[in-house]
């Protein structure tokens, strides 16, 4: 699996205040595949993915240390745009989290914000996203309808499609299969498997079987250090680390 | 943390070797059925193939359940799937132990060619790594398996040298060829079931160490490496 780097993480230190979260991390985030972080409460996976498109930005007293570069560039330095950066490497949340807009408008948001009014435009924009999102078929017929009307799992989706329509190269879901139920869960993960084709993803998750559903490389932390990286079938037939293997057999955790 | 799955793992175990027992005890006595000339031995032999049978049965079902339900991953992982290719192996040397038997029978019926020696040292290094592969399993012992699958080409030597002495008895004389013919039919036996307990010697180190050594597959992948190098 020949494999080019697009998010590089090179000794990522991480603190909320004096409270040291992230501890020397090395990850390479494959282009065009699926990085799943893996680990218990409180290892810093969420704190992790959010310093990869500087989520943790508006967190008083929070510092990174380190170097994050995607595509080779530091995000953090001075000359990156954040909101740029953020369109660039979109973001899935646990919970569903629509705006209280129609279904259109909210796949819309992005594009209207960012690039004006061209309305045939938009249309095909907000279409393909729902394609690739995977929840076109559902709602193709209902689109001016309010988004709190779609079922969790189809809000989910939506958060995807509105995620997917500012054209991101890189998407970061965190815990996104959490509050919904194991069809709608299915869904995402086949949706997650296919938007690899075209993105790189990197998805947080406590559903170890999710990782090794969906993932080409799986990272394992504990108490804010990566204890182990390596290609998920590796990780989950052979680890090399005594704490993953007692970890992802529930030996503890 | 002790598991409730720990449980039924060491209840797959436990199934391990009892069949193992079963199978190496079956291999004893088809070579003691032809050494002591006793076709109850042999008896014994046909009527314990069952329970070996159902105990490959028994515990390819325990392992399904497991995979299906558990969904094990890591060293758990990779005990079921070795347990359900020992259960394998087991039940063919369990054949293999009948296959002897029913040899032996036949022999029993006229006089012996010939004092037993190279064979029943044949059996005993057979079934010492039958006993050995299994001692590996328990114990996690890769050193152990290693040496099992070793000691394969001995096993193989002096089984192509029982079979070119008795070419010398058949040639001679034409009226020993059925009872030679016996005869080479259990070293051939015997080699086999040496074949299986290399494989359940494989089988280990894949357990312990996540690695197949089978059919030198790493000198393999090396070759072929680099001949897709040189291209």
């Amino acid at each position: 699996m020949d494999t080019q780097p697009k998010i590089e993480t090179k000794n990522v230190n991480f603190f909320y205040g004096a409270k040291q979260a992230l501890r020397n991390i090395n990850v390479v985030c494959a282009d065009r595949r699926v990085t799943a972080i893996i680990g218990p409460s409180g290892c810093g996976k969420s704190t992790f993915i959010r310093t990869l498109n500087r989520m943790n930005d508006v967190i008083a007293g929070a510092r990174t240390e380190g170097e994050i570069l995607l595509d080779g560039v530091n995000i953090n330095s001075p000359a990156v745009d954040v909101v740029e950066l953020r369109k660039n490497v979109g973001m899935v949340f646990q919970k569903p989290n629509p705006f209280p807009k129609s279904i259109f408008d909210n796949v819309a948001y992005g594009l209207r914000i960012n690039n004006g009014r061209n309305r045939a435009k938009l249309a095909e924009t907000v279409e393909k996203s729902l394609i690739e999102a995977a929840l076109w078929e559902e709602v193709k017929d209902r689109l001016s309808e309010n988004a709190f009307a779609l079922s969790g799992g189809q809000q989910q989706r939506l958060c995807i499609a509105r995620a997917l329509a500012v054209d991101p190269e890189v998407i970061l879901f965190d815990e996104p299969c959490s509050a919904i139920d194991p069809i709608a869960t299915a869904k995402i993960e086949d949706l997650i498997m296919k938007m690899k084709k075209n993105y790189t993803v990197v998805i947080v998750t406590h559903n170890m079987q999710q990782a090794a559903r969906v993932s080409d490389f799986t990272a394992f932390m504990m108490l804010g250090d990566l204890i182990e990286f390596d290609k998920t079938e590796k990780i989950f037939t052979n680890p090399a680390n005594k704490l993953t293997e007692d970890y992802i057999t529930g030996r503890f955790g | 943390m002790e598991r409730q799955f720990d449980e039924e793992l060491n209840d797959l175990n436990e199934k391990l070797l009892h069949m193992a027992r079963l199978a190496e005890e079956s291999v004893a006595k088809a070579i003691q059925s032809l050494k002591s000339r006793d076709e109850d031995l042999a008896q014994e032999v046909f009527e314990r193939e069952t329970d070996v049978n159902l105990l490959e049965i028994d515990i390819d079902e325990l392992c399904m359940r497991l995979l299906a339900l558990r969904q094990p991953v890591a060293s758990d992982l990779r005990f079921i799937t070795s347990a359900m290719k020992i259960g394998s192996d087991l039940e063919r040397v369990g054949d293999l132990a009948v296959n002897i038997a029913e040899v032996s029978v036949d022999l029993l019926k006229i006089p012996p060619l010939k004092p037993l020696l190279d064979l029943p040292r044949l059996a005993s290094l057979a079934q010492g790594m039958i006993k050995d592969s299994l001692n590996a399993f328990v114990n996690r012992d890769e050193k152990l398996a290693r040496a099992v699958c070793e000691r394969d080409d001995e096993v193989d030597s002096l089984n192509d040298q029982i079979f070119r002495e008795l070419l010398t008895y058949m040639m001679n004389d034409p009226s020993t060829i059925d009872r030679a013919v016996g005869l080479i039919l259990i070293g051939r036996h015997l080699e086999r079931i040496a074949d299986h307990a290399t494989n359940i010697g494989e089988d280990v180190i894949y357990l312990v160490l996540g690695k197949t050594i089978k059919h030198h597959i790493e000198e393999i992948r090396r070759e072929a490496a680099l001949k897709t190098e040189q291209k």
